[in-house]
């Protein structure tokens, strides 16, 4: 007789044939858990605002258009809001960081030429992992693997400039348009800094010790990821990310809270307004040295935005805190000479300032 | 057993520490886990992402915080 278990019997031992069906249904359920997720999300979502109205008008009986009635439903409303947007956002990021290791991102632009390059080393930067303090490792390992210089860079500049947490905290507060002209500027001056750099050839201000690594070979060791993994690594990323930064969010819609009644909108338009030509650069020289990670900077970028600041001035202070900093130029030293250095703070910071610039202009 | 952890010492790096610590004891091996934290070092033996676990020598992973069953493996093996 033929053995006829593997067909009654599940519990079999995975052979095999198995797991690839075995896999197909956990991917099922994956898509249907998914799917039913996502739904009770959205209904929950949905429920945010006729909620917070109740709160705070019926379930308080809070006066509607009074200064206090109108800063609780503000805080009532927009922080769940943000806190789901910002939930669901980290999750799918973080499974989409798993498919992009720093191995890999090398591994595609090692063949890269320069224009071409540094378009997609800057959008990489969105995707691939990073951490500041890995920005050393990671360009030695650019280096190494024949990275063009500029390349590299427009990568550098866009990992820490253009970041989800702050992209999804923008699209909360302050609505899609400010989110899109974040997103779509920082990516410009990553890749036309980095295209400036590469055009300079500066390929002699890289430390000479770093010149000496070209020859080896980089050492990878990848680990095949299942769905699970994926799902797991979206999980940690909200456990990580959303377990850091609640905190400034809370910070942040409650300063906005109170800047929508009691603080008179005009407050900072003499100083950070449009018609102060200097406040830019000033914001951009302020903003230089100084190091925050971009969820921090969302309650001062919304406090400044209510009190009259100009946006393109608000958008370059905070990019120039989040782009340059001084900690990572110290780190940065260990591998580029002071030249080196001076340029990439100088081609970073103009871009910055016409950012800056342009949007006080269209704005 | 000598387990060397290569980072620059930032927060995932820390992480990878405490994991192979726990590890560590949960097998009670005697090893001792030091830490690598000069690029130059880093590079020279051909790591370009951080956090990286050396055990005895062998690099067991490069660019992640590992698990802590897994660096238990890991330790049962060598």
């Amino acid at each position: 007789m033929e053995p006829i278990q593997p067909a009654i019997c599940g519990c079999e031992k995975k052979e095999p044939g198995q797991t690839n069906k075995m896999k197909n249904v956990n991917m099922g359920k994956a898509a249907i858990i998914g799917l039913l997720g996502f739904g009770l999300w959205y209904v929950i979502y949905k429920q945010l605002e006729p909620f917070s109205n109740f709160f705070s008008y019926s379930l308080l009986s809070l006066e509607k258009g009074s200064h206090f009635g109108d800063a609780v439903q503000f805080f009532v409303y927009d922080t769940p809001k943000v806190m789901m947007l910002l939930t669901i956002i980290v999750f799918v990021i973080g499974m989409i960081r798993s498919f992009f290791t720093q191995e890999r991102t090398r591994k595609y632009l090692a063949g890269k030429r320069e224009s071409a390059g540094n378009v997609m080393a800057s959008l990489l930067g969105i995707v691939t992992p990073f951490c500041s303090c890995s920005a050393v490792p990671l360009f030695l390992g650019f280096v190494q693997a024949g990275v063009p210089l500029g390349v590299t860079f427009s990568f550098l500049i866009a990992a820490p400039m253009v970041n989800e947490v702050a992209l999804i905290l923008l699209f909360g507060l302050l609505g899609w348009k400010v989110a899109a002209i974040y997103l779509v500027s920082g990516l410009l001056i990553a890749i036309i800094a980095g295209w400036i750099i590469g055009r300079l050839k500066l390929e002699h201000w890289i430390e000479d010790w770093v010149q000496e690594l070209r020859a080896g070979e980089a050492l990878v060791i990848e680990k095949k990821l299942t769905l699970a993994d994926r799902i797991e690594h979206g999980r940690e990323a909200v456990r990580d990310i959303v377990g850091k930064v609640w905190i400034y969010v809370v910070a942040g819609i409650g300063v906005g809270a109170l800047i929508h009644g009691y603080v008179p909108e005009d407050f900072m338009t003499s100083i950070m307004g449009k018609d102060a030509w200097w406040s830019v650069p000033a914001a951009v020289v302020v903003g230089i040295p100084m190091y925050s990670g971009a969820a921090g900077m969302i309650p001062i970028v919304e406090a400044l935005l209510g009190k009259g600041a100009a946006l393109g001035t608000v958008l370059a202070f905070m990019m120039s805190v989040i782009a340059l900093s001084l900690p990572e130029m110290v780190i940065l030293r260990k591998v580029l000479k002071p030249g080196l250095i001076a340029v990439f703070i100088a081609v970073v910071g103009t871009g910055i300032l016409f950012t800056g610039y342009l949007f006080n202009l269209v704005i | 057993m000598e387990i060397k952890i290569c980072g620059p010492g930032c927060a995932s790096c820390e992480k990878a520490q405490k994991v192979v610590e726990a590890a560590v004891a949960a097998k009670g091996v005697d090893a001792s886990v030091t830490k690598v934290t000069d690029f130059q070092e880093i590079a020279k033996l051909g790591i370009f992402s951080t956090p990286a676990v050396i055990i005895d020598g062998d690099v067991k992973c490069v660019g992640r915080v590992p698990k802590q069953p897994e660096v238990e493996e890991w330790i049962s093996n060598s």
